[in-house]
C-alpha cells in the first residue's frame, strides 16, 4: 500500500487561507488503510476545519466525499458534479490521487492534505513499515525476500557494512539491520552462497533514467 | 608504485596512520599533521568528509601531503558520488601521482553536519573495489567503456571485525578481496580476543595469503573518550577492563596510559599470525603518533623512494 500522514494543521490552514469554500476528498484505498485520507479522517478534518474557522471568526463551508481511488479516472468521474461548488478540493490521496484529481478538472484548483511516505506494510496497529522502493527489478529471490534498498539504511547490495550491531543498525536502534536479516534468512534457508557472488551496481535507469515511469501493455488497451 | 605496496610486498611490518582534513579551506593544517607524520609512517590516509562531516576533501588534502613528500592513501566513500564521479576522481588522483585509494561506504549522513543531503550510494564499497580494480587491470569503466589510458592503484578496504553479524564478517571480507582489495585496514582494535578470534577465521580461509591486513590503532585520550567510544560511536568494540583502567589513572595520566595500552596491543598484534602492519587513527592527536612508533621500535621507516 501507499502510506501518507496528514499534513499538520498549521500548514493545512495556510494552504487553505485564501478559500472559503472547501471540499475535502478522501480516498478509499491506500490511504484509508494507513488511516491518513479514508472516509473517517474526511470526517475528522471536516470538523477539525469547521471548529478552528469558527474559533477564528472565519465563515468556511466544507464538504465531504470519498471515492475509491482517486488514482482512477473512472472513480474520479464521481466528483464531477461536486467539484464545481467549490472554491478548492483538498485531496486526501496520495499524490497521484491529488494529480489525477487535478488533470480531471484542470479549471479547479486541488490542494494536497497528505504528505506521501512509502509503499509499505501495516506491521502492526499504527505501525507502517517500508518495505519496497518500486526500484522496477524486484530481486527478493536473491535475499532471502528482505529488499536492501528499502530497508538497507545504505541501500546496500553488498552488505552488512561496520555499523551492524546486535542486529540493529547504527543509524537508528529501533530498525533492525537489513543485512543481519538477510544473512539470517539466508543461512536458514541453506542458501548463504547466494552472498558470495559481488552483486553487480544497480540499473537505477529503470527508476529515473528518462524521467516519469510508465508502463503501457497494448493487450490491456480496448 | 605505490611505497606502501613495495614495503608490504617486501615483508616489513608496514605503519599507516590517519589525517582527517580540517572543516576549511586552509592548507596548513594538513601541512602540520603532515609534518608530524613525516618519517613515522610509510603511508597516510586522508579521510573522506569522514561521518560525513563537511571538510576539506580528501583528493586536495592527499596532493598537499604528497607535495611534501609524504605517500597518501585517498579514502573515497560512496557516499557522496555516483559512479560516474567516483570513476573520475580515480582518473584524477592517478594523474595527480595518488598510488593508494581506500574504498569504503562511508558513514550515513544522518550522522553529520549535512543530515538533509542526499546519501547517494550508487555503487557500494564492494562494488567500488571491482570498478577501481578493472580501470586499473582491463582500462574498463563500469558501465563497460574502455579507456584511453589506466589508472595506477594500491586498493585497500576496510573491515570492522567487531560488527556483526559475526559468522558472516569473514566471508564479507573474502568477498572484498575478490573483488580487488589488495591490503585491509580494520577498525581499531581494543578487544584483542576478539580480533585474535576474527584472525583465526581469516587464516582458516587462507584470506591472510592473498590481502594485506593492518590492524587499527587508536590510543585513547581520556577515560571519557573511552567511555564514549565503548557507548556512542557505532561498530566500536571497547571492552569495560579498559574503561575500568584509564579510569584508575589521573586525568593527568590518561594520555599517557592511552599510548601504554596502545603499544601493548601492538606488541599483542606483532605476535598474530597473519597481521602485516598497523594502522594508527590517532583522532586529532596525531602528535600521539611518532611516540607510539618510537616506542614500539617501529622506526626508523624504510624511505620512501624516488
Amino acid at each position: 500500500m501507499i502510506t501518507a500522514t496528514r499534513k499538520p494543521m498549521d500548514e493545512l490552514r495556510a494552504i487553505l487561507a485564501p478559500f472559503r469554500r472547501i471540499l475535502i476528498v478522501g480516498c478509499g484505498t491506500c490511504v484509508a488503510e494507513c488511516a491518513a485520507g479514508g472516509e473517517k479522517e474526511v470526517a475528522l478534518l471536516a470538523s477539525q476545519l469547521r471548529m478552528d474557522a469558527k474559533l477564528r471568526g472565519k465563515d468556511l463551508e466544507v464538504g465531504e466525499a470519498t471515492v475509491d481511488r482517486q488514482c482512477v479516472y473512472e472513480l474520479i468521474d464521481e466528483l464531477t458534479s461536486l467539484v464545481g461548488m467549490y472554491d478548492v478540493v483538498l485531496s486526501m490521496a496520495c499524490g497521484a490521487g491529488v494529480q489525477a484529481v487535478q488533470e480531471t478538472f484542470p479549471q479547479a484548483i486541488v490542494m494536497p492534505a497528505l504528505d506521501t511516505a512509502f509503499l509499505g506494510e501495516s506491521k502492526g496497529q499504527g505501525l507502517w513499515v517500508e518495505n519496497c522502493k518500486g526500484c522496477g527489478h524486484c530481486r527478493l529471490y536473491l535475499f532471502g525476500g528482505i529488499c536492501p534498498i528499502a530497508r538497507c539504511a545504505k541501500g546496500l547490495f553488498n552488505g552488512p557494512c561496520g555499523g551492524s550491531r546486535d542486529g540493529r543498525c547504527e543509524v537508528d536502534e529501533s530498525v533492525p539491520c537489513a543485512w543481519a536479516q538477510i544473512v539470517e534468512a539466508l543461512e536458514r534457508r541453506g542458501q548463504l552462497e547466494l552472498l558470495e557472488d559481488i552483486y553487480p551496481p544497480c540499473d537505477w535507469s529503470l527508476v529515473r533514467g528518462r524521467g516519469p515511469r510508465r508502463i503501457q501493455r497494448e493487450d490491456q488497451r480496448i | 608504485m605505490s611505497h606502501l605496496q613495495r614495503i608490504l610486498e617486501s615483508g616489513q611490518f608496514a605503519v599507516t596512520a590517519e589525517c582527517g582534513p580540517p572543516k576549511g579551506a586552509d592548507p596548513e593544517t594538513v601541512e602540520n599533521k603532515g609534518r608530524l607524520l613525516s618519517g613515522y609512517v610509510d603511508a597516510v590516509n586522508v579521510t573522506d568528509n569522514q561521518t560525513a562531516v563537511v571538510r576539506l576533501s580528501s583528493l586536495a588534502s592527499c596532493v598537499i601531503l604528497r607535495g611534501m613528500g609524504l605517500e597518501p592513501i585517498l579514502q573515497m566513500t560512496t557516499r557522496d558520488r555516483n559512479r560516474i564521479a567516483l570513476q573520475s576522481d580515480l582518473l584524477g588522483a592517478s594523474s595527480l601521482g595518488i598510488r593508494n585509494v581506500l574504498c569504503l561506504t562511508g558513514d550515513h549522513v544522518c550522522f553529520g553536519n549535512e543530515p538533509h543531503a542526499l546519501g547517494v550510494f550508487d555503487l557500494d564499497s564492494v562494488q567500488l573495489l571491482k570498478v577501481a580494480r578493472e580501470m586499473r587491470d582491463e582500462g574498463r569503466l563500469c558501465g563497460g567503456d574502455r579507456l584511453e589510458s589506466c589508472p595506477r592503484f594500491f586498493i585497500g578496504a576496510v573491515e570492522n571485525p567487531f560488527a556483526d553479524p559475526m559468522r558472516f564478517r569473514v566471508r564479507r571480507l573474502a568477498k572484498k578481496v575478490k573483488a580487488g582489495a589488495q591490503f585491509i585496514q580494520t577498525q581499531c582494535v581494543f578487544n584483542l580476543k576478539r580480533f585474535a578470534s576474527w584472525m583465526e577465521q581469516i587464516r582458516a580461509e587462507d584470506l591472510d595469503q592473498r590481502v594485506y591486513i593492518l590492524a587499527g590503532i587508536t590510543p585513547l585520550k581520556s577515560a571519557r573518550m573511552a567511555e564514549y567510544m565503548k557507548e556512542k560511536v557505532p561498530g566500536m568494540d571497547v571492552p569495560e577492563e579498559l574503561v575500568q583502567r584509564m579510569k584508575k589513572v589521573s586525568s593527568r595520566n590518561q594520555r599517557a596510559e592511552g599510548i601504554r595500552i596502545a603499544l601493548e596491543t601492538i606488541e599483542a598484534l606483532k605476535e598474530i599470525p597473519g597481521v602485516k602492519g598497523i594502522h594508527i587513527m590517532a583522532i586529532e592527536w596525531e602528535e600521539a603518533v611518532k611516540e607510539i612508533v618510537e616506542e614500539a621500535r617501529l622506526l626508523p621507516r624504510p624511505p620512501v623512494a624516488g
